[in-house]
C-alpha cells in the first residue's frame, strides 16, 4: 500500500509545517529545491488510480529517423486535472506532448508506435482526421505565438475555420475565451489593434484565449511561461488554475516550482523514458525512484 | 609607420571607404544618366530662334540661311574640309541646322562652318510651321489663301493665320475621329458580321432568315458608313480650301495647303511665358497624341499604352503562376533530389538569353497555340490569323515565362521567412495545411511576393529582343484597347516604347530628325518603369510594416 505511507508521511510534514510560521518552510524542507507551500494548500488527496482517465498512452515508441526519442510509454492522463511533465532538457516531455495532438506529424522523419488513446479512440488510427482531432486537443507553445492580424481575429480565428462567420456569435465567443484567458479587461477597448503589439505575458493569454476559443476538451501547454516575467508568469498559473474546472491540461515545465504550483499530478521523464508519474504531492515529498528525488532535490547532473 | 598603417586596415576603416566609394559611384552613374538623356530628350521641345545669315564659300555663289541651330562642335580645319585656308590642324567650329522644308531643299540638316557664316540675326518674323508631311517649314509669312484668292498679306497676316490653323486642327481632328471611331467601328461590326456569315457557312446554313438578318443589318451599316463618307468629303473639302505662301530663305516662294499644317510659331518673336507654354504644350503632345512621319514627330502615346498594357497583363499572369508554384515547391513537394533539380532550372531559367524566349513564345504561342485556338475558336476567319500571330497576348504570355523564376525564387524566400511558430499555431487551431496557407501564411508572404512582381516588372518593361518575334510593331493601327467589344483585343499587335526607341533610332530615314526623339522616349521609359517600381514599392513597404513583428518572433 504505498499511496497510504505517503499520505501518513504527509501528515507529518503537514502537522510540522502547520504549526510554524509560513516563511519558515523553506529552511525546513531542507533539500528540496521546490517551495512547498503549494503543496500543501491541496485540501483532498488525490488518488491517481481514482481518477477518470482521458488520454491513455499505451505501449508508445516514437523515433526519430533511427533515433528513438520515446521509449514505451505507459501512461494514463486523468480527466479535468493538470498533469505536469518535467524533466531534463531533451528527456522526450515536449515530444511526448505533441503526439497528443499529432503536430509531430509536421516532422517528416518522425515515426511512432503503439497507441495513444483518447475517448476509447487511437489518435494515430489512419482514418483520423487531424485536423478535428487538433480541435478537441488545443496547444499554446514556448513562445507566444499571436498571428499578425487583429486581437479579434487572432481569438476568432479558429471559429472562422469551422466556418463560423456569424458577426454576434463570434463577438460572444470572443468576449467569452478573453475573460477565460483574463485578458479582456487589458484589451477589450483595443480588439481592432494588432495582436503583434502586446506584451509576452499579454500575447501568451491570447494564444491561450484562441485555444479556448474553440473549446477544446484537452489544452496542451508547452513550457508556456518560459518567456515570460515573473509577474505574466503569475498570472498565466492563476489562468491555468481556472481553467482545469473544464479542460484536462497537460503542461510541460522546467520550472519545477510551477509543476508543483500549478499540477495535481506529475510525471518525470529521463532520456525518453516515464519514470514516475504520481500526485504531486507524493512525487514530491516522497518520489519513490532514486532518479526522480535526485532530479527535484537538484543532485540531478 | 607600418605598424600604423596596419593598425588603420585593422580598424576596417578602408573597407568602409571602398564600400562608400563604391555606392558612390553607382549612384552618380545613375544620376548621371538620367540626366543625360533627360537633357538631350527634353530640350528638343524647346522652341529653338530662328537664325538667319548669309553663307558664303569663297569659290561658290553665297546662299541665304534659316534654321534652328541644334548642335554644335569643334573639329580640326581638315575634317572640316577647311584645310586649303586654315592650318588643317587647327581647331574650328561648326554648326548643325534644321533648315526644315525638306520638299525644297532635300534635306533638312545641315552641318554649317562658323568661318563662313556672315550677317547673322534673328529676324522677328522668322516662323516654323509644324505639318503633317515633309517635316517643318521655316521661311516668313506673306499670305493666307481662300481657294485662288487671297483673303489677308501684310502685317495683320499672323494673327488670322493662327486662326486659320484653330479652324483647319478642328475639322482635321473631326476627319480623324470619324475615320477613326466611326468609320473604323463600322469596319469592325462588317467584319464581323462576315464572320458570323462565314461560320453559318462553315455549319453548312447558305441561307434563311438568320442569313437576311445578317444582309439586313449589314446594309444598315453600308448607310451608315456612306453617311459618314459624305460628311467626310464635305470635310475634306474645307479643310482644303485654305492655303497659305511664305517666302524661303532665298526669298523663293513656296504655297503649301493649310490641311497639311499642325502648328506654327514665330519663336524670335516669343515671350519667355509663350515659349515655357510652347514647351509644355509639345511635352504634352508628346505623350498624348500618335506619332507622324514615321514616328520622328508627334507623340509616342501608342508605345507609352502599349508597354503599360502589355507589364499589367504579364503581372497578371505571372503573379497566380509564380506563386502557387513556388508555394508547391517550398510547402508541398517532398524535398529531394527532384526539387532541387527543379529548383535549379528555375533560376537557370531567369539567365537565358530573352532572344530566345522570344523564339519559344514564336513556335510554341503563336504558331502551335495560336494556330490551334485559330482552328478550334475562329474557324470563320481562316485563312487569316486571329490568334495564331504574333499579339499582345503571346507577348505578355512569353514575358510571363521569362520573368516567372523571379516571382518563384521571391516567393519561396518569403514563405521560408514565415516562422514555424505561426503554422504550428493554425495547425493547432484545427486548421489544415491548406486552410493555414490560405489564412496566415500567404498573407505574411505577400510583401515577398509584390517584392517579385516588382523585379519582374521592372524586367519585362525593359525587355525588347523577345518581343519583336511576339508581337511588337512600329506602327500599330488601333490600339490593343478601345470602344469595340470586346474592348481588349488581346490578339492585337502593340507598340512598346523599348521597341520604338529601336526604331525611331535605327530604322529612322531621318537620323537627325530622330536622336533627340530616341534620347526623350528613353527618358520617358525610365520614367514609367521608375514609376511602375515606386508604386509597387509602396505598396510592398506597407504589408512588410504589417508583418515584419511577426516574422522576427
Amino acid at each position: 500500500m504505498p499511496q497510504s505511507k505517503v499520505e501518513t508521511e504527509n501528515e507529518v510534514d503537514y502537522a510540522m509545517i502547520d504549526s510554524n510560521e509560513k516563511n519558515t518552510v523553506m529552511e525546513n524542507t531542507g533539500g528540496h529545491a521546490i517551495d512547498m507551500n503549494s503543496l500543501i494548500n491541496q485540501e483532498d488527496k488525490l488518488i491517481l488510480e481514482d481518477e477518470e482517465p482521458c488520454i491513455n498512452i499505451n505501449d508508445f515508441n516514437l523515433y526519430y529517423a533511427d533515433v528513438q526519442a520515446l521509449k514505451n510509454i505507459n501512461l494514463s492522463i486523468p480527466k479535468q486535472r493538470v498533469s505536469a511533465f518535467i524533466g531534463p532538457s531533451g528527456c522526450g516531455k515536449s515530444t511526448l506532448l505533441r503526439c497528443f495532438n499529432r503536430m509531430n506529424d509536421l516532422i517528416d522523419i518522425v515515426r511512432t508506435e503503439g497507441s495513444i488513446t483518447i475517448h476509447d479512440q487511437n489518435i494515430y488510427d489512419k482514418n483520423v482526421n487531424v485536423a478535428e482531432l487538433r480541435r478537441r486537443v488545443g496547444m499554446v507553445f514556448q513562445k507566444p505565438n499571436p498571428f499578425p492580424k487583429s486581437m479579434y481575429e487572432n481569438v476568432a480565428y479558429g471559429l472562422r475555420i469551422q466556418g463560423i462567420n456569424d458577426r454576434k456569435t463570434l463577438d460572444e465567443a470572443v468576449e467569452k475565451s478573453l475573460r477565460g484567458a483574463a485578458l479582456w479587461d487589458e484589451v477589450k477597448d483595443r480588439l481592432d489593434e494588432n495582436a503583434l503589439g502586446l506584451s509576452g505575458g499579454q500575447a501568451q493569454r491570447l494564444v491561450i484565449a484562441r485555444a479556448i476559443a474553440i473549446e477544446p476538451e484537452i489544452l496542451l501547454l508547452d513550457e508556456p511561461c518560459s518567456a515570460l516575467d515573473p509577474i505574466s508568469t503569475l498570472k498565466i498559473e492563476e489562468l491555468i488554475y481556472e481553467l482545469k474546472e473544464k479542460y484536462t491540461i497537460v503542461i510541460v515545465t522546467h520550472n519545477m516550482q510551477q509543476a508543483a504550483r500549478v499540477s495535481d499530478y506529475t510525471a518525470y521523464m529521463y532520456l525518453g523514458e516515464m519514470i514516475e508519474f504520481k500526485d504531486t504531492s507524493t512525487l514530491f515529498t516522497n518520489p519513490q525512484k532514486k532518479m526522480t528525488e535526485d532530479y527535484i532535490t537538484g543532485r540531478y547532473g | 609607420m607600418t605598424h600604423n598603417i596596419r593598425q588603420w586596415i585593422k580598424t576596417g576603416e578602408p573597407w568602409i571607404w571602398l564600400n562608400a566609394g563604391a555606392v558612390t559611384v553607382s549612384v552618380l552613374m545613375v544620376i548621371g544618366l538620367t540626366l543625360l538623356i533627360a537633357v538631350r530628350g527634353m530640350e528638343h521641345f524647346w522652341p529653338a530662334p530662328v537664325e538667319a545669315f548669309r553663307y558664303s564659300v569663297p569659290g561658290e555663289k553665297p546662299v541665304l540661311f534659316m534654321g534652328q541651330r541644334v548642335d554644335e562642335e569643334q573639329v580640326t580645319a581638315f575634317r572640316a574640309g577647311l584645310a586649303k585656308r586654315v592650318d588643317p590642324n587647327q581647331l574650328v567650329s561648326r554648326h548643325l541646322y534644321k533648315t526644315g522644308n525638306r520638299d525644297f531643299l532635300g534635306i533638312d540638316f545641315r552641318w554649317v562652318n562658323a568661318l563662313d557664316m556672315e550677317n547673322l540675326e534673328y529676324p522677328d518674323e522668322a516662323m516654323v510651321v509644324e505639318r503633317r508631311e515633309w517635316g517643318d517649314f521655316i521661311g516668313v509669312l506673306k499670305a493666307v489663301k481662300r481657294g485662288d484668292t487671297v483673303i489677308e498679306s501684310g502685317t495683320n497676316v499672323w494673327p488670322l493665320f493662327q486662326r486659320v490653323i484653330d479652324e483647319s486642327t478642328a475639322i482635321f481632328d473631326e476627319i480623324r475621329h470619324i475615320e477613326k471611331d466611326r468609320i473604323g467601328g463600322i469596319n469592325y461590326r462588317i467584319e464581323r458580321l462576315r464572320l458570323q456569315e462565314r461560320s453559318l457557312e462553315l455549319d453548312g446554313v447558305t441561307g434563311g432568315p438568320e442569313f437576311d438578318a445578317l444582309e439586313a443589318e449589314r446594309q444598315s451599316l453600308q448607310r451608315e458608313y456612306d453617311s459618314y463618307t459624305r460628311r467626310l468629303g464635305e470635310l475634306y473639302e474645307d479643310l482644303n480650301t485654305y492655303s497659305f505662301v511664305a517666302t524661303l530663305a532665298d526669298g523663293k516662294e513656296a504655297e503649301i495647303p493649310l490641311s497639311k499644317v499642325v502648328r506654327a510659331y514665330r519663336p524670335n518673336a516669343m515671350s519667355l511665358v509663350g515659349k515655357v507654354q510652347f514647351y509644355l504644350a509639345k511635352i504634352w503632345e508628346f505623350v498624348s497624341e500618335d506619332p507622324r512621319e514615321a514616328n520622328t514627330e508627334g507623340g509616342i502615346f501608342p508605345a507609352i499604352f502599349g508597354t503599360v498594357l502589355m507589364v499589367i497583363i504579364m503581372s497578371i499572369i505571372v503573379t497566380p503562376f509564380g506563386v502557387v508554384a513556388a508555394v508547391y515547391l517550398r510547402e508541398y513537394a517532398s524535398q529531394g533530389p527532384l526539387t532541387r533539380l527543379i529548383r535549379i532550372s528555375v533560376n537557370n531559367l531567369a539567365g537565358v538569353p530573352s532572344i530566345v524566349y522570344g523564339v519559344f513564345g514564336l513556335g510554341f504561342f503563336v504558331y502551335f497555340l495560336g494556330g490551334s485556338i485559330d482552328k478550334l475558336f475562329f474557324p470563320e476567319s481562316l485563312p487569316a490569323p486571329t490568334f495564331g500571330t504574333p499579339g499582345l497576348m503571346w507577348a505578355s504570355l512569353t514575358l510571363a515565362i521569362l520573368t516567372v523564376p523571379v516571382v518563384i525564387v521571391a516567393t519561396e524566400e518569403g514563405l521560408s521567412r514565415v516562422p514555424r511558430s505561426i503554422r504550428e499555431g493554425s495547425l493547432a487551431l484545427g486548421a489544415t495545411k491548406a486552410e493555414t496557407l490560405w489564412r496566415t501564411v500567404l498573407p505574411m508572404t505577400s510583401s515577398a511576393m509584390i517584392t517579385g512582381l516588382i523585379l519582374a516588372v521592372a524586367r519585362a518593361a525593359g525587355e525588347v529582343a523577345p518581343l519583336m518575334l511576339v508581337g511588337v510593331v512600329k506602327l500599330a493601327p488601333s490600339l490593343p484597347l478601345d470602344g469595340n467589344f470586346p474592348f481588349l483585343h488581346l490578339e492585337r499587335k502593340f507598340m512598346h516604347l523599348g521597341f520604338h526607341i529601336y526604331d525611331v533610332g535605327f530604322q529612322s530615314p531621318n537620323v537627325e530628325a530622330a536622336r533627340p526623339l530616341v534620347y526623350a522616349t528613353s527618358f520617358l521609359l525610365v520614367v514609367i518603369i521608375i514609376t511602375l517600381n515606386l508604386t509597387a514599392i509602396r505598396i510592398r513597404n506597407t504589408l512588410r510594416e504589417k508583418y515584419r513583428a511577426a516574422e522576427q518572433s
